[in-house]
């Protein structure tokens, strides 16, 4: 919590809290702070995994399908340019993760820092919820021993690192041939893994990678073990359609099999799918709790773009502005 | 200075470590790296808060990968606590001002 907001009259009152900053949570707040409704925008805490704020776009480079951009333009730049463009019209917004929420009565009560304080930090009208999504793991024990040492979720970030080297992605889906495609900048040779025959990726990019000489792919295979004590030696692969296992000697692994909701904040209040998605009401960001709305990727299992999220951050700030008119009525 | 933030280079990089009376924060990040930025603010508000019990230094990546390389440095932010001339604790990823100092604190 910044010790601003500690000397400030506990808890903080606004008509609309939007948790989480990327393009949703960003484009909710420039259309909530130009109906005057003086956002405050909680963005999240400093991470590796895609949770940060300014969402996942901040661990990507060129940005090449968001319109108005002829030549692209990069994540994190776009990111700070939606800030900028929210702080403009009045937004605030704080540096700080949501630890609890509490949703059962009126005011909708928050609590940033400390999540077992008896009252909140901040309370509020309307809360509009684009917590996004963030990176998934494979879930093996090797994970917590070789992250930093080989294995890495940011390949923006640690590509350098792999000069020369015999690297591996995990994935099928556009996040995964992204990322190939960048590193292939630096390794020797990038080998994609994937546990299908054919992949998830946009047409446009499967072909950008099968035509680059540095990409090759592993097809249906599963990571069954990273190998290495102290630093990434190699992926242990299991066939899916033969059930063979083999070695692939690689000293970098970065992992971009998908995403999940950051959605445990909600787990008692909230109604989510299966999957732990938000689930809203079909062509609204309604939640089941009225004056709660949901946007971007934390309610979109189907089509999670950058430009999707902003229009759902659109749609949640109409929404909420309209749902506050109407209690005034 | 209190709370002033070094740069070390391949050349100062001993020296300033083997020198320090107090614990020495070294950031390793580059200028490409979207939360190395991120974290760039919480170290700045650290090295001003706690002048007394530690110091924040930098390496830039780019200019100084023989350091990276030393440290076994793959990925970043890496934090790396020096005591005594010596890494004490290591912290990889960016983290939020809180946990950051609840890592740093047992070593403090």
């Amino acid at each position: 919590m910044s010790e601003q907001s500690v000397s400030e009259k506990l808890p903080i009152h606004r008509e609309v809290v939007i948790i989480g900053s990327g393009p949703a949570g960003l484009t909710a707040a420039i259309y909530a702070a130009r109906a005057d409704l003086a956002p405050l925008v909680i963005e999240g805490e400093p991470s590796s995994t895609s949770d940060q704020p300014g969402g996942q776009l901040m661990l990507t480079t060129d940005v090449e399908n968001f319109p108005g951009f002829p030549e692209g333009i990069m994540g994190p730049q776009l990111m700070a340019d939606m800030r900028a463009q929210a702080s403009r019209f009045g937004a605030e917004i704080v540096s700080a993760k949501v630890s609890r929420v509490d949703f059962s009565d009126q005011p909708f009560r928050l609590w940033i820092g400390n999540s077992e304080a008896s009252e909140p930090t901040h309370t509020a009208d309307a809360v509009i919820v684009s917590t996004g999504a963030r990176s998934v793991m494979l879930g093996l024990e090797a994970e917590q021993r070789l992250i930093g040492h080989g294995l890495s979720t940011c390949a923006t970030c640690d590509g350098f690192f792999f000069r020369d080297q015999e690297i591996a992605v995990v994935g099928g889906g556009d996040s995964a041939l992204e990322e190939a495609g960048f590193l292939s900048k630096f390794a020797s040779k990038v080998t994609v893994v994937h546990r299908r025959d054919e992949l998830r990726a946009s047409k446009i990019m499967q072909k950008r990678s099968i035509d680059n000489p540095k990409i090759e792919f592993a097809w249906n295979s599963m990571v069954e073990d990273v190998l290495g004590e102290s630093k990434v030696e190699g992926l242990i692969l299991r066939d899916t359609v033969t059930d063979d296992t083999r070695i692939l000697p690689v000293t970098g692994v970065f992992i971009a099999i998908g995403h999940r909701p950051n959605t445990d904040l909600f787990t008692d209040c909230l109604d989510m799918d299966e999957a732990g998605y938000l689930v809203t009401v079909p062509d609204r960001s309604a939640t089941n709790v009225e004056g709660v709305f949901a946007c971007g990727d934390v309610q979109d299992h189907t089509y999670r773009q950058a430009i999707t999220a902003a229009a759902s951050g659109c749609m949640a700030a109409i929404d909420a502005e309209r749902w506050l008119e109407s209690r005034t009525d | 200075m209190a709370g002033a933030i070094s740069n070390l280079s391949e050349t100062t990089f001993d020296e300033e470590i083997g020198s320090a009376t107090e614990p020495v924060l070294v950031d390793f990040w580059a200028e490409w790296c979207g939360p190395c930025k991120m974290i760039a603010p919480i170290l700045e508000e650290i090295a001003t808060e706690q002048s007394d019990s530690i110091r924040i230094a930098k390496v830039n990546v780019d200019e100084a990968p023989e350091l990276a390389r030393r440290f076994e440095v793959m990925s970043i932010p890496t934090l790396i606590l020096f005591a005594d001339g010596q890494p004490a604790t290591r912290i990889v990823g960016a983290k939020g001002k809180t946990q950051l100092l609840e890592e740093l604190a047992a070593h403090l």
